[in-house]
């Protein structure tokens, strides 16, 4: 508190009106550009329950109901849907944490024979692809369509969060590892004994991150996988999204019904597969921030 | 030439000196060869399978055995008007993309470095970061509700005392400014943070010394501030300007319909249409190859542009 009551005394100047003007335009801008993301985000969610004959709103229907996520979750393939969704984000980002961290480790270490050549490589690999048609089949060659691995192991590897981890690792002071390989102990168990319980601010920042985007990833899925058992949420919704645009623009030419998911039900669907970002970002926010930090120092 | 015949001998001893480093530690080795594995299938052979473009593949011949035809498929390109329609819009879209996610991100990152007020800074951070963490899946869905015909967008003209009740998902005419303002409002305010680092690293008696000799904030904004981020807005310019040929799949493939097609078809959904769903994988190939490099050459050329404006310096 001192130094808050302090702190006028040290400003020489006053505020000048023109400074106080722009700081309540200032004010007004932001807090609308906050309604703007804000508002449409709340219609959606307050639109998923509402009762079938609620009427037209906004912000608030004449009447709530939970019919539509007593229908979303009495649907069994939601079910399997979600289970996808967190086998291979949890799975996912565990393995790619594993390889990654393995790899930087031993790519942090300056002595390392050919090192040069592994990071030209690597480096390679960050500005270079050979695009959809030969990954597609490459894929299909390694038998991985229509399988729950290929939401694994052709994510695996990143070179770039290889990058961020190996800068990590080599702040941790050297040492811890020599006194500990006095005591006989090999680079695996230096890895696992020393470096991976000192590292956990910087794997949980990259494990935060994949984790997002194995969650949200649904192109691996449209790509790969035709086996509706394998669907995660994204592609489920994808699907009902499709199927209910395809018959609005049936209708638009003539006077075609074709059978597809409520307006009400396909909401809920979307409530249901943001809720895990919207209930952990807020919480998580930091980390998200300092992350992208760490990838652009490389830059 | 004893000394020759010295060095003559020194070479293979370096190389087998260096072996012999190599397997003593190979307890690290190991630890890389998993990421070398890695990179070879799953990089290196799709770069390799980009020999596709100049062969004539079919589903029945191997990649390795299939005939070479040169530049037959970038030949075909080049009448192809369906592909020359898809490069119109990726452009169109990219471009009116681009140039408002170049300026705002600027313009708001400076509004919000002058928030006094630190809780009220944090809730504004936190609401205009969320949408990027939101799938195009997800994105898609709601902008399908908001702008269907009794969704968000007419309901909210209706209380203006317009009355509409277009789909506007299904009027191509529009699909451009969707698209682009949509990819505005998902990641404009992630787009500020990089400025916002940079500006939290201003030393702060800069405006102090402004603020004694009388200048305004609009001022201090002007001459301090921007001038204090050069490097990172030209970075972000050539990264802007690079990606003109840049088009996103998963976007379009959640708001492209039979109605919005001709205006919503961009490169990266056509190779996705002609190269899998119609098998003319060779074709699809030389599409998708064209395009990098052509987007490649805008990097380089842009880089080189910003260098000379910037003192010859780099940012790259």
């Amino acid at each position: 508190m001192d130094v808050k009551v302090a702190k006028p005394v040290s400003r020489k100047v006053k505020k000048t009106k023109g400074d106080r003007v722009f700081d309540v335009i200032n004010v007004v801008i932001m807090t609308l550009f906050s309604l703007i993301i804000i508002l449409p985000m709340w219609n959606i969610v307050i639109s998923s329950f509402a009762a079938k004959n609620s009427g037209n709103f906004i912000f608030w229907p004449n009447k709530l109901s939970m019919a539509n996520y007593i229908r979303v979750f009495s649907d069994n393939s939601l079910w399997n849907a979600m289970f996808i969704s967190v086998a291979k984000t949890l799975v996912g980002v565990l393995l790619h944490l594993m390889l990654c961290s393995i790899v930087a480790y031993a790519l942090s270490k300056r002595n390392l024979r050919g090192r040069g050549l592994y990071a030209s490589m690597g480096i390679i690999t960050m500005f270079f692809s050979g695009g959809m048609i030969p990954t597609y089949l490459l894929i299909k060659s390694l038998g991985l369509l229509n399988t729950f691995w290929v939401y694994i192991i052709p994510s695996m590897f990143s070179y770039y969060d290889i990058v961020i981890l190996m800068n990590f690792f080599r702040d941790i002071p050297d040492s811890l590892e020599e006194s500990a390989k006095i005591d006989g102990a090999n680079d695996w168990l230096v890895f696992f004994k020393i470096i991976l319980p000192l590292s956990k601010p910087a794997m949980a920042t990259i494990g935060l991150f994949h984790g997002v985007w194995q969650w949200n990833d649904f192109m691996t899925a449209k790509l790969y996988v035709t086996n509706e058992a394998l669907y995660p949420l994204q592609m489920r919704l994808y699907d009902i999204i499709v199927q209910s645009q395809a018959a609005a623009t049936a209708g638009l030419n003539a006077q075609v019904t074709i059978a597809t998911t409520s307006k009400g039900v396909q909401l809920a669907t979307i409530v249901v597969t943001m809720l895990p970002i919207l209930v952990l970002y807020p919480f998580l926010q930091k980390y998200f921030v300092t992350g992208t930090m760490l990838g652009a120092v490389k830059e | 030439m004893l000394e020759e015949q010295i060095q003559h001998e020194r070479r293979p001893n370096k190389f087998v000196n260096w072996c012999r480093e190599w397997i003593h530690q190979w307890q690290l080795q190991s630890m890389v060869i998993p990421g070398i594995i890695f990179m070879v299938i799953f990089n290196f052979i799709p770069i390799y399978g980009l020999t596709l473009a100049f062969k004539s593949y079919s589903v029945t011949s191997t990649m390795a055995d299939a005939p070479w035809v040169q530049f037959q498929n970038f030949k075909t390109i080049i009448s192809d008007k369906y592909f020359w329609q898809s490069v119109q819009n990726t452009v169109g879209i990219s471009a009116i993309k681009l140039i408002i996610e170049f300026f705002l991100p600027i313009i708001l990152a400076i509004l919000i470095f002058e928030l006094k007020w630190t809780p009220f800074k944090k809730v504004v951070q936190t609401i205009t970061y969320l949408p990027h963490f939101l799938s195009w899946i997800i994105l898609g869905g709601m902008l399908i509700t908001w702008l269907s015909s009794n969704g968000m967008m007419n309901q909210v003209l209706n209380a203006l005392g317009i009355s509409v009740h277009t789909n506007y998902m299904l009027d191509g005419n529009k699909y451009w400014w969707i698209a682009s303002l949509s990819d505005v409002w998902k990641e404009a305010g992630w787009g500020t943070i990089l400025y916002l680092a940079t500006m939290s690293k201003i030393d702060p008696t800069y405006y102090e010394a402004a603020e004694m000799d009388g200048a305004s904030k609009l001022r201090q904004i002007w001459s301090i501030t921007i001038p204090e981020m050069t490097n990172i807005i030209s970075l972000n310019l050539i990264l802007s300007v690079s990606g003109l040929f840049n088009s996103n799949l998963d976007q379009t493939l959640v708001l492209m319909n039979s109605q919005n097609q001709p205006k919503a078809e961009v490169i990266n959904s056509y190779v996705y249409r002609v190269g899998l769903t119609q098998g003319d994988f060779s074709y699809a190939t030389a599409v998708g190859l064209g395009v990098s490099i052509i987007s490649v050459i805008l990097l380089i050329v842009t880089n080189q542009i910003t260098k000379k404006l910037n003192d010859n310096q780099s940012v790259l």
